[in-house]
């Protein structure tokens, strides 16, 4: 129990702050650059992603896990109906993983606007321009593909993630990318006081300065299998901790 | 349709003069991540060539019967379905490339370069400017991405293609193949860009 706390925690913490979304795995650029001028938007942006980043988390650890996956129980079961029970159970569907991952996350949009348009007004008229542009934002789509690969890609079934981890990557990514959002309309408040030469005004100083955040954030690498180490003393889970190198090849 | 851009316009128009990285700032995602290497970035940029092409010739296609509220869901499923045939190809015939590329194939889905361009051209023109928008478009995107590419494989490692094109003694500037060596380089570039662009049109102007 203890060590599922951790791993959690770590999870989270790894999402968030040491793998940010945005200034390591650059997904959700398009909003980072476009919705950055005030903070006040950049805030209510980045709630927008947390909440649906959530939902679209829940959703596609569910289809994953009883339709997608090789031998999911639902399609499994659906399956035997027409076919022998050993065919039925090595159905595999994940090819269509990223067609029903952008139509939930489609859908999904589309009935949190309406749900938040109806029961929660103040809340529609905070998020509202954003919701429908959280569509396309790549960070929902990468949490969706991040928590695919932890179900389908590992080697031993014991390794899959569960709900719990699922929906702690997402919220994690979307804490990290609201962080990210809100410190770099701080700065670009600010930004629009200085002398910036003509060239560069708008996005290209954006980005520089993104990338000196970037850099900062670097600072934090290699803290998740620090923090694991140390937290986690037991032989068999230290061999476990991967440091996420992909991006960085 | 009078005033609509002639296919040649549109395929010259998606190279330079409206290039969807450097001017329209889109697709940002891909541009920022997969521009370490000259090859992830060809590899990147032929499987969008591939997607868009695709997506703005079906879209076109079927361009009288979408209905204008449920066109977005209808370009992104159909963007969807051929992400899934690029990604399956790729990892059926490159599969080191494609381990390289990881999730950012399929993120091309959500890369806004296709989505615009089916909104922008596709669902108003017939079939060869739409197919002509798309290649001139992506050869626009291939241009950027490997123009960043080409100045971080090159800072970086001192190599680009695996041939050694900075003497040995040149200390690579790791930072350049790593997360913010991107944001930089492409912020520099960005502003050389705006840079020339305004200068040549200040001398246009002149004359």
């Amino acid at each position: 129990m203890l060590s599922y706390l951790i791993d959690i925690f770590l999870i989270g913490v790894s999402a968030a702050i040491i793998n940010n979304f945005v200034l390591y795995y650059f997904v959700g650029i398009c909003p980072f650059v476009g919705v950055s001028r005030k903070i006040s938007t950049a805030f209510g942006m980045g709630c927008a992603v947390i909440f649906v980043i959530a939902i679209a988390a829940v959703l596609s650890w569910t289809i994953t896990a009883y339709i997608l996956m090789p031998g999911a129980p639902l399609s499994a079961y659906v399956a035997g109906m027409f076919m022998p029970a050993e065919a039925a159970a090595g159905i595999d569907l994940t090819i269509l993983s990223y067609i029903v991952y952008i139509f939930a996350i489609a859908s999904s949009v589309q009935f949190v606007e309406m749900y938040v348009r109806k029961f929660f007004p103040p809340l529609y008229k905070a998020l509202g321009v954003y919701l429908p542009l959280i569509t396309t934002n790549c960070a929902i789509l990468f949490a969706c593909l991040v928590i695919m690969s932890k179900i389908t890609g590992v080697d031993n079934p014991a390794d899959a993630w569960d709900l719990g981890r699922a929906l702690t990557l997402a919220v994690g990514g979307g804490i990290g990318f609201t962080i990210a959002i809100v410190i770099m309309a701080g700065i670009r408040e600010e930004l629009n006081l200085c002398d910036v030469p003509k060239p560069f005004q708008g996005v290209a100083i954006a980005l520089i300065t993104a990338g000196i955040l970037s850099l900062g954030f670097m600072g934090f690498t290699g803290v998740d299998s620090g923090l694991r180490k140390a937290m986690m003393p037991k032989p068999e889970v230290v061999a476990q901790a991967q440091p996420a190198t992909e991006a960085g090849k | 349709m009078a005033d609509q851009p002639t296919a040649a316009e549109r395929f010259i128009q998606g190279i330079l003069p409206e290039n969807p990285v450097f001017r329209q700032i889109l697709g940002l995602c891909p541009t920022l991540a997969v521009t370490n290497g000259l090859k992830a970035a060809i590899t990147m940029s032929a499987a969008v060539m591939f997607v868009l092409f695709c997506a703005n010739v079906m879209i076109s296609l079927i361009r009288n019967l979408l209905k204008p509220h449920l066109r977005i869901v209808i370009f992104t499923l159909t963007i969807a379905t051929f992400v899934t045939i690029a990604d399956r190809f790729l990892a059926a015939y490159v599969y080191q490339m494609s381990k390289v590329l990881g999730p950012y194939i399929p993120l091309i889905i959500v890369n806004c370069i296709i989505i615009c361009r089916c909104e922008v051209c596709a669902s108003k023109q017939g079939v060869v400017a739409a197919g002509a928008d798309a290649i001139g478009q992506s050869l626009g995107f291939c241009l950027a991405l490997s123009s960043i590419a080409i100045v971080r494989e090159i800072l970086g490692t001192g190599k680009i293609f695996d041939i050694r094109v900075l003497p040995a003694v040149w200390p690579d500037w790791v930072i350049m193949v790593l997360p913010p060596g991107a944001f930089l380089t492409f912020g520099l570039l960005l502003g050389l860009v705006n840079w020339y662009s305004a200068r040549s049109q200040q001398t246009a102007g002149g004359k």
